[in-house]
């Protein structure tokens, strides 16, 4: 037994002395606000104290606490609820995985520093990674957690207040992620994967592996009892749960093994790998006489998606100026610090899976194919998602969990490690891109030709999104009269390419944004005046002909201008360190592109009185629970304090759609508006009352009162309705759109949002590398329904798009970790000055506009015309690491 | 079945580790990356051993197993200063709080950020194991990516830095691609001697630029004698690359190790020189 002190209680445990502390707090202990990103101490968010200085806990052997005092985020003391305090106040927590380890990490500083300024925050929260928030609101949390405001309830309209987030009570304790929910009686299931990139497999004596002490069943593709295929667009689904006799790429799951807890172990597991050339990039795919990857998909070739309108060609021969170049982009890994994880069970003859995910329908309708259940016996319950960026959009542990489930009778549960995470899900799309773009002698953009190959990997995934969305958005958010632009996405054996932030739009980004800088310079144009005097405005016509509304870019562009000028006049370059400034703009469609969206959202009040939303928008960490309700309380008329939350549940919730394309503020946030609108109606119709009444709830009873009159409407003498309340409405909204034709002609999405970044940036020429000084971002929200999430998206944007510019590779096999394969730390993210524009679009809920996406697409284009403008070296491959930046200095690549 | 023992002599500790399978623990941190939820192997865990703890002799004998918090936090003189500046970059505060120096040399890793400083300052490593203790200097103890000199049953019990070596003033600097939590493209350490102006002993290191970090005895032939204020147009690029070995990975490419290595260098000695002319220790 090893004893020792954790939050003060003496424990006992029978732990193995070599095991991990990480594992002996979550599984021995039950303490799972400790979270486990890596294994590897690269992530921190194991971070404990040990004697009152910050260890990992993942690479703390339990021996070595013996007799020692423990300390976890479960922990109850004053240093700790100050932090958290702060934490919330100050919207440090998005989705909450890094949050202990921050909150570990910053207890140790407090402790030596009381008051510790920007500096020391920095240094003292290095070691723990945060993907969401860009980590600016977290270091001033705890610069200011010694400050102890009195929090003031938030009065009158819900929409455009600071509301802290309202799941964030249990984000600042630990909470209830993928891998922190263990039903009794569970197998833990493991994964075989392929560790080639193109290989055929066949299995040796399976049934002496599956007769091995500990080992509850092996199960391959032939186990499967329904269709061995998934897909988020199901016109293109081709991904197998379990890969039949071929690996597409390395890290596809080939078969599972249920284990006793504690007894995983793959070691001499029998597949016989017969390895096959793979391909490695499009241009080989492309080639004549390439092998397929699928059979049915000719060259290679997953899609190709188009814009034209008018003669790009004769645009540039008439051009007065015309600039052109190429860019490379590489795969980028979404780095959530939580890898997948989930349970499953048997509840009656439902199977109820509980994982991390960002669409539980999409779960639902793929993985009830593949057990071959009908809808109604499975249900997806998501856990706490510990970051998603589009990832965890496609299913990757809900089949092999349920399938587990089904064949042995037993719950389950898995949990990749790091580098099953970083192996076998998906991708940013890695984009070469070129073509050119022509201006007349006044700097009006003429036309723009654009050509884009995206390696899509393996399997489809989202690859038809990325190749549809990117030409509608080739031009930018610029006045483009003529143009042709095509986007082909080819399968390789590399990873497969899904959803990441942007659907390829960032790529796009980055090659129009740097290439308008060379177009403004021979134009003889500022480059903020360039980017004015191009700027879509209400009424023209965007690329795909739809006639523009509500376009917030022109008021970005000028809400940047004194920064603007402020900055090039500052921008003098000493020595080796030469400094430049940078800009660069956005736009980006919310919603599906012309597909269908719709989202539902009921309400209900119960008899009781008990007033419930039952908001199904997933939130991973984007404040969609706090957006929704903030949304709904104004439209209903009632503080956001006043709904009970019933969470994304497919049991129990109206499908919200997908936390995809920037869609939920927008697409639920109207759902939201109208079923909060239809509920007070029907209140108002029961007392008789005009629009103007005020509704309040008291115990069991409505309060309904104009001026000086009062009715009450007392709710347990109202019958019960069909969904269970006294009073309820349920309302759906799905965004008008009408499809694009061949030439990619119509009006794929309803509302649009605009935004434009400036980085002021010094450059060390003698080494290559960028520090970056300042960024400003504006961002046009139609209406800003809470101010602190939308800095928080912005600012958290901002940190992956310096990833994406300056140093994020992900390498098939030589980056699958978090040491590798670098995200930005605390001392990578620069002060970040947001300006939040509100250009009301008709179509949003109270005039509000999507924002998620939009963040992150400015940043690396802005980068690097920064780089640019301080030194005259134009990148043209990322990530810009110094090899490159230097490389680029002393001429073209 | 695995074992577990901490002993508290290190006569206890040769002998369970002069048993087949067993498996030296100092911090873990390069031990747990890769493992399962347990350690595997019969684990000698060297913490408690009081001997391979702490700094004595101002800086001259540094206990193997003294964690990266104790070696930045100690008192320590102006030569070392190398060393508690990289004591303060390897990962972030947990992994400084639980890594120790023995551990960052026995891993050999070709970017060990203890490497550099330990080679400026002279360093040499006393290895015991049952059949005995032997001393040698740091750069016979490393023999390239993961390999040192030691024999099974073996350890690190102490690093020792000759007196004469603790003179003068040191600077570390080691450059990646993001701010914090960095594997090295190139470190550089540097030590300088500066009497009356001029340099008068220099010994400047470079790791992650060869599979061991190197002496560039080039470089440092060329700084003795100069005056401190332009020491740095001393260094060329030549003298850098004659003594490295850089691959082209993931990090960055061969030639631009050498040609950071050699401005790190540069920028190195350019600031020692100042601070020891300036008579600024810290």
């Amino acid at each position: 037994m090893i004893r020792f002190t954790v939050n003060g209680a003496q424990v006992a445990v029978a732990a193995p002395p070599g095991e991990r502390l990480s594992e002996v707090l979550r599984e021995r202990l039950g303490l799972r606000g400790t979270k486990v990103g890596c294994d590897a101490g690269d992530c921190g968010a194991c971070t404990v104290l040990v004697e009152q200085r910050a260890v990992c806990a993942c690479l703390m052997p339990a021996g070595q606490v013996a007799g020692r005092d423990v300390q976890t985020v479960e922990a109850q003391t004053d240093t700790l609820t100050n932090l958290r305090a702060a934490f919330l106040r100050h919207g440090a927590a998005q989705c909450g995985i890094c949050t202990p380890g921050m909150l570990m990490a910053a207890v140790d500083l407090l402790n030596r520093v009381a008051k510790p300024d920007e500096a020391e925050v920095k240094t003292a929260l290095s070691g723990v990674l945060c993907r969401c928030t860009g980590y600016r609101k977290i270091i001033a949390a705890v610069c200011d957690a010694h400050s102890n405001p009195e929090l003031i309830p938030a009065t009158g309209p819900q929409v455009g207040q600071r509301l802290p987030r309202i799941d964030g009570a249990a984000k600042v304790v630990g909470d209830n992620f993928g891998a922190d929910f263990a039903p009794s009686g569970v197998v833990m299931v493991k994964a075989v994967r392929s560790p080639h990139a193109h290989a055929a497999f066949h299995f040796g004596d399976l049934a002496a592996f599956a007769a091995r002490p500990g080992v509850v069943g092996v199960f391959i593709a032939a186990d499967i009892p329904g269709r061995n295929t998934f897909g988020v667009i199901p016109a293109y689904a081709d991904q197998p749960a379990i890969a039949a006799g071929k690996a597409r790429f390395a890290g596809e799951c080939v078969a599972l093994v249920a284990f006793e807890p504690g007894r995983e172990d793959l070691t001499g597991f029998p597949v016989i790998w017969q390895v096959l050339p793979a391909i490695t990039s499009p241009a080989e795919a492309e080639a004549d006489g390439a092998a397929l990857v699928h059979p049915h998909r000719p060259r290679n070739l997953l899609i190709e998606g188009r814009v034209q309108r008018g003669d790009a060609a004769a645009a540039m021969a008439s051009s007065a100026h015309v600039v052109q170049g190429t860019i490379r982009t590489s795969f980028v890994e979404h780095a959530y610090i939580e890898p997948e994880a989930g349970a499953a069970w048997m509840e009656g003859d439902v199977l109820h899976i509980r994982a991390c995910t960002q669409a539980p329908m999409l779960d639902r309708d793929d993985t009830a194919a593949i057990l071959a259940l009908p809808p109604a016996r499975l249900r997806i319950i998501p856990s706490a998602v510990g970051g998603g960026f589009g990832s965890k959009l496609d299913v990757s542990l809900q089949p092999l969990l349920g399938l587990v489930v089904l064949k042995t009778g037993r719950a389950a549960r898995m949990v990749y490690t790091r580098q099953e995470s970083m192996q076998s899900t998906t991708k940013r799309h890695p984009a070469e891109i070129s073509g050119r773009i022509g201006c007349d002698a006044q700097g009006r953009i003429t036309g723009m030709e654009f050509d884009a190959r995206f390696n899509t990997g393996a399997y489809a995934s989202w690859g038809p999104t990325v190749a549809n969305r990117v030409p509608v958005h080739a031009s930018g958010p610029y006045f483009t009269p003529a143009i042709h632009a095509t986007a082909r996405a080819i399968h390789t054996h590399g990873p497969v390419s899904g959803a990441f932030r942007g659907f390829g739009v960032p790529q796009a980004a980055v090659w129009q944004e740097t290439l308008y800088d060379q177009l403004a310079e021979k134009a003889g144009l500022d480059r903020l005046q360039f980017r004015l005097l191009n700027a879509l405005r209400d009424g023209q016509l965007s690329a795909t002909g739809q006639v523009m509304q509500a376009v917030g870019m022109r008021e970005c562009l000028q809400a940047l201008q004194a920064t603007w000028a402020r900055a090039l006049a500052e921008a003098v370059s000493r020595g080796h360190l030469k400094r430049g400034v940078g800009i660069a703009s956005c736009w980006y469609g919310c919603g599906n592109t012309s597909l269908p969206n719709p989202s539902t959202i009921r309400i209900g009040i119960t008899r009781s009185g008990d007033l419930v939303l039952h908001q199904g928008a997933t939130d991973i960490g984007q404040g969609s629970n706090t957006v929704i309700t903030q949304i709904a309380a104004d439209a209903l008329g009632v503080p956001a304090t006043a709904f009970r939350l019933i969470g994304p549940n497919t049991g129990l919730t109206p499908d919200a759609g997908k936390t995809s394309a920037s869609r939920q503020t927008f697409v639920t946030g109207r759902a939201a508006m109208a079923a909060a609108g239809a509920l007070r109606r029907s209140i108002l119709r029961l007392a008789n009352a005009a629009d103007t009444a005020l509704i309040g709830l008291q115990s069991h009873k409505l309060i309904i009162s104009e001026g000086t009159l009062r009715r009450e409407i007392d709710l347990e003498t109202l019958p019960q309705d069909h969904r269970g309340y006294a009073i309820s409405a349920e309302e759906s909204y799905d965004p008008p759109t009408t499809p694009l034709n061949a030439q990619g002609q119509g009006s794929p999405y309803a509302v649009y949002g605009y935004g434009a970044q400036m980085v002021e940036a010094e450059v060390d020429v003698a080494l290559g590398t960028v520090r970056l000084i300042r960024i400003t971002a504006a961002h046009d929200l139609g209406r800003v329904i809470n101010p602190t999430l939308a800095e928080g998206q912005i600012e958290g944007g901002i940190a992956q798009g310096i990833g994406m510019a300056l140093m994020e590779e992900y390498l098939p096999g030589r980056t699958d970790n978090l040491h590798d394969y670098l995200i930005p730390t605390t001392g990578d993210v620069p002060p970040i000055d947001s300006l939040l524009i509100e250009v009301p679009d008709p179509d949003g809920p109270m005039g509000a506009k999507g924002l998620g996406e939009h963040v992150l697409i400015p940043t690396a284009p802005a980068i690097l015309n920064a780089i640019r403008h301080a030194t005259g070296a134009s990148i043209t491959r990322l990530p810009a690491l110094p090899h490159r930046i230097l490389a680029a200095l002393k001429g073209p690549e | 079945m695995s074992s577990y023992a901490r002993p508290s002599t290190l006569a206890d500790a040769l002998s369970l580790l002069a048993a087949r399978g067993s498996v030296p623990l100092a911090g873990g941190t390069d031990l747990y990356p890769g493992a399962g939820a347990v350690l595997a192997g019969d684990l000698v865990d060297l913490g408690g051993v009081d001997k391979l703890r702490g700094i004595s002799g101002g800086g001259q004998r540094i206990g193997a197993a003294t964690t990266w918090s104790e070696i930045a936090e100690a008192n320590l003189p102006p030569a070392m200063r190398a060393l508690q500046q990289a004591a303060v970059q390897v990962g972030g505060r947990q992994i400084q709080n639980m890594g120790t120096i023995g551990g960052n040399l026995c891993n050999a890793s070709p970017a060990a950020d203890g490497v550099p400083p330990l080679l400026v300052l002279g360093a040499g490593v006393e290895l015991s194991g049952l059949a005995g203790t032997r001393r040698l200097p740091l750069a016979e103890f490393l023999l390239g990516v993961r390999q040192t000199v030691l024999r099974p049953g073996e350890i690190v019990v102490a690093i020792w830095l000759p007196e004469a070596s603790l003179r003068g003033i040191s600077a570390f600097s080691k450059l990646g691609a993001r701010a914090h939590l960095v594997i090295s493209i190139a470190m550089v350490a540097v030590r300088l001697v500066v009497e009356n102006g001029r340099i008068t002993e220099a010994a400047v290191a470079v790791g992650a630029c060869s599979a061991v970090a190197r002496r560039l005895t080039g470089v440092e032939h060329a700084l003795i004698g100069a005056p401190a204020k332009d020491a740095a147009a001393r260094v060329h690029i030549a003298d850098v690359a004659a003594a490295l070995t850089p691959i082209d990975d993931i990090r960055a490419s061969a030639a631009y190790r050498v040609e950071a290595a050699t401005e790190l260098v540069r920028r190195s000695v350019a600031e020692v020189a100042r601070r020891a002319v300036a008579g600024v220790a810290a």
